[in-house]
């Protein structure tokens, strides 16, 4: 025994065992590099790129012709001969308020009734009941259509004249004329929102459904041993199991809904009711030629997500180490 | 504290007959194991006793009364699931309590069972703790706990141990022993795949397979009665010797059975078997031999503490008289007794 054990101490594997934590290391790198270059080109350039722009004075012309102009696209003032300051830059700007407002709106709209949706459709296809599998598969078939595709059908079913809409609100009688759904003021908005509830609510559903299924079945048994109502155990057992996978389903949604574009672009242009910060950063950047001014409304819209998420992790972790000390 | 009675209950899934007709008594106050390979309906057959399941037909009597339809909640039982199906966001103390409060009893009452369960199963100082912060078989006790505090007419366990390491093992089953002393008028229904468990634990032992029952009986006349080839080879480490072919010929069955601590080793000439000696298993406390008679497996024979004989010896076997099992073609014991005997 005793000649083992020196023999074993004699063949001395630490450098042996931190050379292969070497190589490990070595090979993990390998296999994120082309996932770094990537994030890189795509992510990080243009971000940090833009946000370049937004402290020049660039136009579209001239990509690459732009000075140093400081903070001038985000605030300028200048005192008047009446001795009157006039404001100036994207954050004096009300289209761009405007635009704020609208996206926070749209977004906790959208997401509140995103989640709400989505949780009773994920219980829903959490039973067990024939068919199953096709409706699952059914129900994600309005996330699978292209948003361009989904808007254009919305646009021909909210029209006034001949849209599907008017017509069952009219022959039922909730109605007494036509609405023009995407161009009134007041309803632009609804109709945007509906249109995105209905598009991203399965998303919605099917990742609060992989949830559901990560909480094991005895569970709900032994609360039917105990005599639990169903009720009870969905708001005791079921919602607290199932809140990490509602708060990363909705972070998603929320990112998403933060920087929507294509869906209003398509279904209510030019709509003030419905303009949201990447419409009216574009807006700048392209049909209005101001690049760097867009640029700037870029990086605050940017800024805004990032503060938004920021504050959506931080205040989800309070509550949840909050809730396991009970 | 309840008298179970099966009459020919069934379960069936669509086409799928899982339970096909079980009778069985489970008395008062019993120790009841239902034991047997996997897929042989026992984790199911406690599942209709719990009523999470639905019984297809037959009658399922709690004290003499029918309680097919009564729901799982109003049985007076408790279960102890396999994977403990404790709420890893309550503590052990809301882990424990949370049937009764939301039952709606008093705040002492329910104080007061769950330190009275946390003391019996020593507990009390993880109560505090979410059920991350605790060891497997911490776990485990704190799931039984949960269902003492339910003060049961009828325990159930769904194999318990099954996700314990050896060692644990071991020790749970000791504890869970000693609560059925402690609670010796609650009725205990225990599901294992183990026959060790079966044995250690049980009043009475209910092998399963294929959805019926083949024996109930006490651990020792499973083990030395077996009803029939199934039981004989499934009760029992290592498993039974069974013996075909002119082996069993010469007593006069089909298949003969002969445990392993049942036979002899002997000086050449003495015994009837002969065979070379092919393996050995040496557990410390026992040998067990394998030996090759020339039979379709080798014969396991045990050695109590430490023997002299290693692989390739030839060694001469006796089976120990009056401890030989015999079988017919349909693996059933042979009731006529030996001419040579």
């Amino acid at each position: 025994m005793t000649t083992t054990a020196t023999g074993a101490a004699a063949y001395a594997p630490d450098r042996g065992e931190t050379g292969l934590q070497e190589q490990r290391a070595r090979a993990a790198f390998w296999f994120l590099a082309p996932m770094l270059l990537m994030l890189f080109f795509v992510a990080a350039w243009p971000l940090l790129r833009s946000i370049w722009f937004s402290f020049t004075d660039t136009t579209l012309n001239n990509l690459y012709g732009g000075e140093w102009a400081g903070f001038q696209n985000y605030l300028t003032w200048r005192e008047l001969p009446s001795g009157r300051i006039r404001w100036g830059g994207t954050l004096a700007d009300p289209a761009w308020w405007n635009a704020v407002y609208n996206t926070v709106r749209f977004a906790v709209i959208s997401v509140g009734l995103e989640t709400l949706f989505g949780l009773l459709i994920a219980l829903m296809l959490n039973a067990e009941f024939k068919g199953r599998g096709i409706v699952r598969a059914a129900i994600l078939i309005p996330w699978a259509i292209p948003t361009i595709v989904s808007a254009r059908m919305w646009g021909w079913m909210l029209n006034d004249q001949f849209g599907i809409i008017n017509h069952m609100l009219l022959s039922v009688g909730l109605i007494d004329s036509p609405i023009a759904w995407t161009a009134r003021a007041d309803t632009a908005m609804i109709a945007v929102i509906v249109v995105d509830v209905w598009k991203t609510t399965p998303f919605m559903a099917l990742l609060i459904l992989a949830g559901l299924q990560m909480i094991p079945r005895d569970m709900y048994e032994s609360a039917r041993i105990d005599g639990i109502h169903p009720v009870r155990v969905f708001f005791r057992v079921t919602l607290p199991l199932l809140k990490p996978a509602i708060m990363v389903a909705v972070i998603f949604r929320l990112l998403d809904a933060l920087r929507i574009f294509d869906l209003i672009y398509v279904l209510t242009p030019n709509s003030s009711a419905t303009k949201t910060m990447s419409i009216v950063a574009r807006e700048n950047m392209i049909d209005f030629n101001r690049f760097a001014y867009g640029s700037a409304q870029s990086t605050l819209l940017f800024a805004i997500i990032f503060l938004f998420v920021t504050l959506y992790i931080w205040l989800g972790r309070v509550d949840l180490t909050g809730e396991g000390r009970r | 504290m309840a008298n179970i009675q099966l009459r020919n209950v069934t379960k069936s899934y669509g086409a799928a007959h899982v339970i096909k007709g079980v009778d069985l008594d489970i008395r008062r106050g019993e120790f009841m194991v239902f034991v047997g390979p996997s897929g042989c309906g026992k984790s199911t057959l406690l599942r209709l006793i719990s009523g999470l399941e639905t019984i297809t037909s037959g009658d399922l009597l709690f004290d003499g009364q029918r309680v097919n339809n009564v729901l799982p909640s109003k049985r007076g039982i408790a279960m102890v699931f396999q994977s403990y199906a404790l709420y890893p966001h309550m503590t052990v103390y809301d882990n424990m309590a949370f049937g009764m409060k939301l039952a709606g009893s008093s705040r002492a009452e329910q104080d007061a069972r769950v330190r009275k369960a946390a003391r019996m199963l020593q507990i009390e100082h993880l109560l505090d703790r979410l059920p991350k912060q605790l060891s497997g078989g911490q776990r485990q006790r704190v799931a039984i706990g949960r269902a003492i505090t339910r003060d049961p007419r009828v325990f159930l366990f769904d194999e318990p141990l099954s996700n314990l390491d050896a060692a644990l093992r071991v020790a749970t089953r000791l504890e869970i022993a000693k609560l059925h002393h402690e609670m010796s008028d609650v009725t205990m229904i225990y599901v294992t795949h183990d026959q060790v468990e079966a044995m250690t634990l049980a009043d009475r032992i209910c092998v399963l397979r294929d959805g019926r029952v083949e024996q109930v009986g006490t651990p020792t006349e499973l083990y030395e009665r077996p009803g029939n080839i199934f039981v004989a080879g499934f009760i029992g480490s290592p498993k039974m010797n069974f013996l075909r072919g002119r082996f069993a010929a010469e007593h006069a069955c089909h298949t003969l059975g002969v445990r392993s601590e049942h036979i002899d080793v002997v000086a050449e000439g003495e015994g009837p078997w002969t065979g070379r000696v092919v393996h050995t298993e040496d557990l410390g406390s026992d040998n067990y031999l394998f030996v090759d008679l020339g039979a379709e497996e080798p014969v396991i024979v045990r050695q109590p503490g430490k023997v002299a004989i290693h692989e390739g010896a030839v060694v001469t076997l006796r089976p120990k008289a009056g401890m030989l099992h015999r079988f017919d073609e349909d693996g059933l014991p042979v009731q006529r007794p030996l001419a040579a005997e």
